[in-house]
């Protein structure tokens, strides 16, 4: 049971690289020789992955790599020569710099990240920070904006651009929406309650509504009690130093969030990172936990907490979740799971990554959610025993120092799981849900038909397509934009210096002709940038493809 | 009709240039700057190219030929 991906694959080297140039990585591996394997050995992996997870990390042809370097290393010499300029006073200064009596202090922008900022990212920071001013419906209203002096300043127009198609924003239920017949109890509660709260959960700032919602949010997810919280980030960040503290150990996935990150530092535990959705990484620094326990007294360690999240939302990735609930058991330590990205958004009635594992509740010990993504609200939950959030209830920073979410936006919460579980009488919820799994499934398709390197699982909403140069960052933003499709692009640090990636947010309320409109400007956009580089795509064929795929193989 | 088909895939590759090399994000005079001193390198490249390489491959032509065919010549 140690290792019952390996058992599976028969290729051991697939294990050791998490981006390599195979196109699946799955947990039941379809391959002719490998069946075979599977049934002399007599353990088979399909018992943990109750259907098929299929990842891609495609990595990109050497050239693309070499080019990528080639642009950085003419942004960096413009950006010494324009450093240069700016030192000694050729030409005018913009920058962030220290005062004339701070020179002989340490310097504070001479770091990366500041040369990085400077040099490289102001030159298409225009991409970024657009203005909108509609609700972040499918579509939206962008106010637009031009600079006079190569962003370093911007001015409105006056003008808006109208309709523009929302690829960027994480509505993947299409719950952002102002139609009057849906928020319609939203305006009662705002006309009862008001907006502002003025206090804090252990004060006076425990509402009904709060009450009201715990229980809802308990019942959506099949645990005991539930607790929210009035800020997604905050609820990451002041909630795990609550549950650990010194001597524990946290073992977080490489990729994870800032949010837990930084409850991570702040707890004052020892943090241990392992690769990105590696098992085996994971196994062996459990095992090196518990045989060597703490660092100088070799004390058992007083607790050992895994960190990973549903959906990372950088890659697409999905956390492979019945191999971490096995090794959990196996090594008794805790699992934290954020699911920030997943909830809403995958599984079948929209529960979130363990009912897409068909696992049950219990196996997670704190669920951990947001409602800024599918519930088109803002705020966050813990979910779990009711001892735990007993325990949360006194001792989260949060609950003794935050405000408490307000009422109108509690109600919207409700309002939108109701809707979810079915409680207000329709089948709205579950048409969302299908329609959401409809559209991540063709969109995704089609793009790897079109021969773009997409990352992630298939099942994921969040579509990373990879431009690897740093030019065509700037370039494809403005390009699309231009053809009325707002799209994030994200780069260095968000991301590792030489994946530069445009990242799609798939929505219910995309219609078919939304998605094919994006699909065709992307399909003409690839063509003139040069974009499509993978080496694999999908033809209409399948029977073709699983040949060229087993050649590639061995 | 066929000038417009050949001025397009001109554009298109000065465009993928610009891509590739990053100076699609500069300003106007470094992306001047930066032409001259690309054009200026591949200039001399090519010239170098063009006086040295044949000069070169018939020496080597020559060299390769003397170990391989020189061979009957001698023992004649």
């Amino acid at each position: 049971m140690a290792n019952p991906s390996a058992v599976c694959n028969g290729h051991l080297h697939h294990h050791h690289h998490q981006k390599q140039n195979n196109l699946l990585k799955s947990g039941i591996y379809k391959k002719n020789g490998i069946t075979k394997g599977m049934k002399k050995n007599g353990i088979s992996n399909g018992t943990l992955y109750k259907k098929t997870f299929i990842e891609h990390f495609e990595q990109a042809p050497m050239y693309v790599a070499v080019l990528t370097f080639l642009g950085f290393g003419v942004g960096t010499v413009f950006g010494y020569l324009r450093d240069f300029m700016r030192a000694w006073g050729l030409e005018k200064r913009n920058v962030a710099a220290e005062r004339e009596q701070q020179k002989d202090f340490v310097p504070l922008y001479q770091d990366f990240e500041n040369f990085y900022t400077r040099n490289l990212y102001m030159r298409i920071r225009d991409n970024w920070n657009r203005p909108i001013c509609s609700v972040p419906g499918p579509q939206f209203d962008l106010m637009e904006r031009v600079t006079d002096d190569y962003n370093w300043t911007f001015r409105f127009t006056g003008r808006t651009i109208k309709n523009v198609i929302n690829m960027g924003s994480y509505n993947y239920l299409g719950f952002a929406e102002t139609d009057v017949n849906a928020l319609k109890t939203v305006t009662i509660e705002l006309q009862k309650y008001g907006t502002g709260i003025c206090s804090t959960r252990q004060e006076m700032g425990t509402l009904d509504k709060h009450i009201e919602l715990e229980k809802l949010v308990a019942k959506f997810l099949g645990v005991e009690d539930a607790m929210v919280f009035g800020m997604g980030f905050a609820t990451n960040s002041m909630n795990i130093p609550a549950l650990v503290g010194k001597g524990c150990l946290i073992l977080s996935d490489e990729l994870n969030h800032t949010s837990l990150v930084l409850g991570a530092r702040l707890s004052g535990a020892t943090i241990r990172i392992f690769k990105h959705n590696n098992m085996q990484s994971l196994e062996q620094l459990l095992r090196d936990a518990i045989i060597y326990g703490q660092p100088r007294s070799r004390r058992a360690w007083r607790k050992i907490i895994i960190l990973v999240e549903g959906i990372y939302s950088m890659e697409g990735s999905i956390v492979r979740l019945p191999e971490i609930v096995s090794l959990k058991k196996k090594y008794k330590a805790y699992l934290y799971l954020d699911e920030a990205h997943s909830i809403g958004a995958v599984g079948a009635t929209g529960r979130g990554v363990v009912e897409y594992f068909g696992m049950s509740p219990d196996d997670v010990d704190v669920l951990m959610g947001t409602f800024t993504k599918s519930f088109g609200a803002a705020g966050g939950y813990i979910a779990g025993k009711k001892d735990l959030v007993d325990f949360l209830r006194t001792h989260s920073h949060s609950a003794v120092y935050a405000t408490s979410m307000c009422p109108p936006v509690a109600e919207q919460i409700i309002r939108a799981m109701k809707c979810l579980m079915g409680l207000d009488g329709t089948t709205q919820g579950l048409q969302r849900v299908r329609q959401l799994g409809k559209n991540t499934r063709y969109f995704r398709r089609r793009l790897h038909e079109m021969g773009f390197i997409i990352y992630g699982n298939d099942d994921s909403p969040v579509v990373p397509l990879l431009l690897y140069m740093p030019g065509k960052i700037g370039a494809f933003a403005r390009r699309m934009l231009e053809k009325n499709i707002g799209v994030v692009v994200v780069g260095f640090p968000a991301t590792p210096i030489t994946e530069s990636r445009a990242r799609f947010c798939v929505s219910a309320a995309h219609t078919r002709e939304m998605l094919d409109t994006v699909l065709n400007a992307l399909d003409e956009l690839g063509d003139f940038l040069h974009l499509k580089y993978s080496r694999y795509s999908k033809s209409s064929h399948p029977e073709l493809y699983e040949e060229t795929r087993l050649e590639l193989e061995d | 009709m066929d000038i417009k088909r050949v001025k397009d895939s001109i554009y298109w590759l000065y465009y993928q240039y610009l891509l590739i090399t990053c100076s699609y994000v500069l300003e106007p005079w470094e992306q001047s700057m930066f032409h001259t001193i690309t054009v200026t390198v591949f200039a001399m490249v090519v010239y170098t190219a063009y006086v040295f390489v044949p000069i070169h491959v018939r020496l080597a032509f020559e060299f390769f030929s003397q170990i391989f065919g020189g061979q009957p010549e001698s023992t004649v």
